[in-house]
């Protein structure tokens, strides 16, 4: 496999400029002739479905959920990134991107950070004239806040709301796509394969969530949308739906998969509270700007938090880390958590959650000021907690929010396959081994509004692909294999549920390669994952039929792919001996605690290529080269 | 606690469903309503029986998924909370409760608790919308708006489009989740340039996906888990009067 970024040459800040010349151009009577496939209609999908029906090319786009304004975009908090400077305070596209690969642990592509940063300007300019309604200052301007990791004010919000209203103008723009008759849209309708002749992407195979139905969907190129990977860990903050089938059947094609052990724990989740628990809920981190976090110094300490002295508390993110105090990057606040709870000192029933508390912001700010800041997120805790967070403090703890890792993508977010390009949450490229908080929303709509757009064009324009038809036995095959697997799964009839499965692998997930790493559990989790698997295709009980709803048989074919998914995240893990990131592994780390990247030996892309079911897969390395920046350890002290 | 689950059961659209009754054994405060469901259906499968279909996605009130009438209230009654964000801690222990889906007719029943609300996705196609393309915005600061009337677009903006407003209503009216859209949209200068037409379109197509009349007895927003105020549907019918009387 040749892994090739297609990273243009010149300097960094005209890579961008130059590419979007040297690209070839498709003339506007010929856009009508080719057809694009996009999965998942999140930020990256809807976004990029509506410009690419814009610009005149004809879009199929499909969703799981029953609408595309459901997408799991819709839960995001905190805001947007974007280096508008309208504060002043000394932001610029260089220093986005400065942070952006700084925040990222020196583990993401210059090239592809600095294009980032150049376009989340243009994001801001476009979401504005949607209509989406950011925070405002009383003079009419937009309002900014400080986010998580970053010492200026560049996070657009809307409440704590930004990611519903930011997907609402996508959705918008791709309804009125859908109304033009631009764009098809296909709901509760979910990508089972993607299809190759020739090793080119051709279509994919779909599955009617309500018929039961499967079909082929042949065209140009096939763009997936369809977000990360966090469920294999059963418990996280995406939604239930959440799943990591369209990337991993595109992998099982021949897609390389890039360092799927970059996953990010989010610091400031509401505690888990028994095994009924579906799932967990993150409290926005923007809380952190005014909350602050603490432990008491006494191990089970029985007193409830009012009680304890100040001088028994223990504020061990301003202690630790005094210049960001309660702002430190999340890996660090959420292993720094981890730390004090193993130590005894956790709160809450369970043990597992520290204190996030406000008495001293409400103190010098007052109550209103904290309503308006985070009026909804206090709602939201005392529904799911019965607490008062202006009275109590909140409890919280990590949980898993995010995943770097996706397919492996070119600098046109094109994968290894030709014509299948992979954008948003789904792919591996810009965040590195860690995001900044406030840019997966940039990086979805960056990818969907201005990149993909046009590096489409160009792949259309310069390899001419032609589209195949229905008939074309590759896709007879896939329909029947399809549908040999879904009866195979309603076959088996054992004696336990799709759920209890989950649960099972994501449990072990959590414990051997959730935020702290270590090569004796990784082998251990890399033995017993087969184990499950097995046993999950001897004994599951999936119930009911094919021909209607389904939704067990959904889950259940979701589940079966992170069984298998799951050995590849371990392996990826267990490969890279060093630190970095959302990746820790308590074997490297210095002598504070801290993640200790190896740069000499693993400054690289890891990029995983399937050989088969019961073949170990390829490593690729994509060497990563900075030019324009120095790698330098990260320091939050 | 334990609890008696009266449960609206129906094979496809095509069957005629009913109520069965469940029996919701161990239920601790701290599940959320979906979770006890959840909790239901795997005894469910264990005992080789078909689990209750219901829909759900975030489970945290944001995406407007789950969609089920408990005890005749959708969303179950719990002030500006949708079903996935109501705890059990509300129940008391031997509670008899009814679940059942959405009931309208532009909702069609898909399977036991789900509906079709692919009506909400039409009538925006038919203008929800403001008609920017990709690379067309202006530099953002160039328009500013008052502070109090974005914040007021923003209260109608947080709508999810659950559909709770149309499955409260005695006439199955759409008139709340019309609103708030006409209003998100109206209430911003970046609007205003198809603001007649767009009410004009909206309303056509709430009017042909069959939903019902607004008569005021306020029960959209008594229910609406994002509390959209009904004065919204007095901003529509201004709206849509002046958009009817005005020229182009």
């Amino acid at each position: 496999m040749k892994l090739d970024s297609n990273v243009p040459s010149g300097p960094l800040e005209k890579k961008w400029d130059k590419h979007r010349l040297d690209m070839k151009l498709v003339n506007p009577a010929n856009k009508r002739k080719f057809e694009v496939i996009v999965v998942g209609s999140g930020l990256a999908g809807a976004s990029a479905a509506a410009s690419l029906a814009e610009l005149g090319y004809k879009v199929k786009c499909f969703c799981f959920q029953d609408s595309p304004r459901r997408a799991h975009s819709i839960a995001a908090q905190g805001g947007i990134n974007a280096a508008k400077n309208y504060p002043n305070d000394g932001d610029s596209v260089y220093r986005l991107f400065y942070d952006t690969i700084k925040g990222g642990d020196f583990r993401s592509r210059e090239a592809n950070v600095y294009r980032l940063a150049q376009v989340s300007v243009n994001i801001i300019d476009q979401c504005v004239a949607q209509g989406v309604p950011f925070a405002r200052e009383y003079g009419g301007l937009l309002a900014n806040r400080s986010f998580g990791g970053a010492q200026v004010s560049r996070t657009f919000y809307a409440r704590g709301q930004t990611g519903q209203q930011l997907l609402l103008g996508a959705y918008q723009a791709l309804s009125r796509q859908i109304g033009l008759g631009n764009c098809q849209m296909f709901t509760a309708t979910e990508m089972l394969d993607l299809l190759l002749v020739d090793g080119v992407a051709k279509g994919i195979t779909v599955r009617n969530l309500v018929t039961g139905k499967i079909s082929s969907h042949p065209a140009h190129a096939v763009v997936l949308a369809t977000g990360g990977y966090g469920n294999v860990f059963y418990l996280s903050t995406n939604a239930r739906g959440c799943n990591v089938t369209a990337t991993f059947r595109a992998y099982k094609k021949g897609a390389a998969f890039a360092n799927p052990c970059y996953t990010q724990i989010h610091p400031t989740c509401i505690p888990v509270t028994g095994d009924h628990q579906s799932k967990l809920t993150l409290m926005s981190e923007s809380l952190r700007n005014d909350g602050r976090v603490w432990v008491p110094k006494r191990k089970k300490d029985p007193r409830p938090p009012q009680e304890i002295p100040e001088a028994e508390r223990d504020y061990y993110l301003e202690r630790k880390y005094p210049s960001y105090g309660n702002l430190a990057p999340r890996d660090i606040a959420s292993r720094a958590a981890k730390e004090v709870c193993d130590q005894g000192r956790g709160v809450g029933l369970t043990g597992f959650g520290v204190y996030l508390d406000f008495t001293d912001a409400i103190k010098r700010l007052g109550v209103e000021t904290i309503s308006e800041r985070y009026g909804n997120l206090f709602d939201i805790y005392e529904t799911i907690t019965g607490e008062n967070a202006y009275q109590v403090p909140m409890r919280i703890y990590p949980a898993v929010h995010y995943t770097m890792g996706g397919l492996w993508v070119d600098y046109n977010l094109m994968s290894n396959i030709p014509g299948l390009f992979v954008i948003g949450e789904a792919n591996f490229s810009d965040h590195g081994a860690n995001r900044l908080g406030a840019s997966a929303l940039m990086q979805g709509l960056a990818d969907g509004y201005f990149i993909l757009p046009y590096t489409l064009g160009n792949y259309f324009a310069s390899a001419h692909p032609e589209k195949v038809s229905t008939d074309h036995p590759e896709f007879r095959k896939s329909e029947a294999d399809l549908n040999a697997r879904l009866q195979r799964l309603l076959s088996i009839r054992g004696k336990r549920t799709v759920t209890s499965f989950h649960r099972e692998v994501g449990k072990l997930m959590w414990e051997k390669c959730g935020m702290a790493r270590n090569e004796s559990g990784l082998k251990e989790a890399l033995r017993r994952v087969p184990d499950i698997r097995q046993e999950f295709w001897q004994n599951v009980n999936v119930t009911g039929e094919n021909t209607d709803l389904n939704q067990e048989l959904e889950h259940a074919g979701r589940v079966a792919d992170f069984l298998e998914f799951a050995e590849l995240l371990c392996l990826d893990a267990l490969t890279r001996k060093e630190s970095c990131g959302g990746h820790f592994r308590e074997e490297f780390q210095t002598e504070d605690g801290e993640a200790l990247r190896d740069d000499e030996s693993f400054s690289f892309v890891s990029a995983w290529e399937f050989q088969g079911d019961s073949k170990s897969p390829i490593l690729h390395k994509e060497p990563l080269v900075y030019e324009e920046l120095k790698m330098t350890q990260r320091s939050y002290k | 606690m334990n609890l008696t689950l009266r449960v609206w059961r129906q094979k496809n659209s095509q069957t005629s469903g009913s109520f069965v009754v469940y029996q919701a054994k161990d239920v601790t405060p701290d599940m959320s309503f979906l979770e006890m469901l959840d909790v239901v259906n795997e005894d469910l499968i264990r005992q080789g029986q078909e689990p209750i279909a219901f829909d759900s996605d975030c489970r945290e009130g944001i995406c407007g998924t789950c969609s089920l009438v408990i005890n005749g209230v959708p969303h179950g009654g719990q002030r500006g909370t949708a079903a996935c964000q109501l705890h059990m801690r509300h129940f008391r222990d031997r509670q008899s409760v009814t679940i059942e889906p959405w009931r309208a007719r532009s909702f069609p029943i898909i399977k036991d608790l789900l509906v079709d609300r692919s009506a909400f996705d039409r009538i925006i196609q038919a203008g929800g919308f403001i008609s920017v393309g990709t690379g067309q915005a202006p530099e953002a600061n160039s328009l500013p708006v008052p502070k109090q009337k974005a914040e007021l677009a923003m209260d109608a903006a947080a709508c999810i489009g659950c559909g709770a407003c149309v499955a409260a209503c005695k006439n199955a009216s759409a008139m709340l989740f019309v609103a708030a859209k006409i209003s998100h949209l109206s209430l911003l200068p970046q609007g205003e340039v198809e603001r007649r037409q767009r009410v004009l379109n909206m309303v056509k197509a709430m009017d042909e996906a069959g939903f019902g009349n607004c008569t005021n007895t306020g029960s959209c927003e008594a229910v609406c888990p994002k509390e959209i105020s009904i004065d919204f549907i007095a901003r529509l019918n201004r709206e849509y009067a002046k958009a009817l009387f005005s020229r182009a």
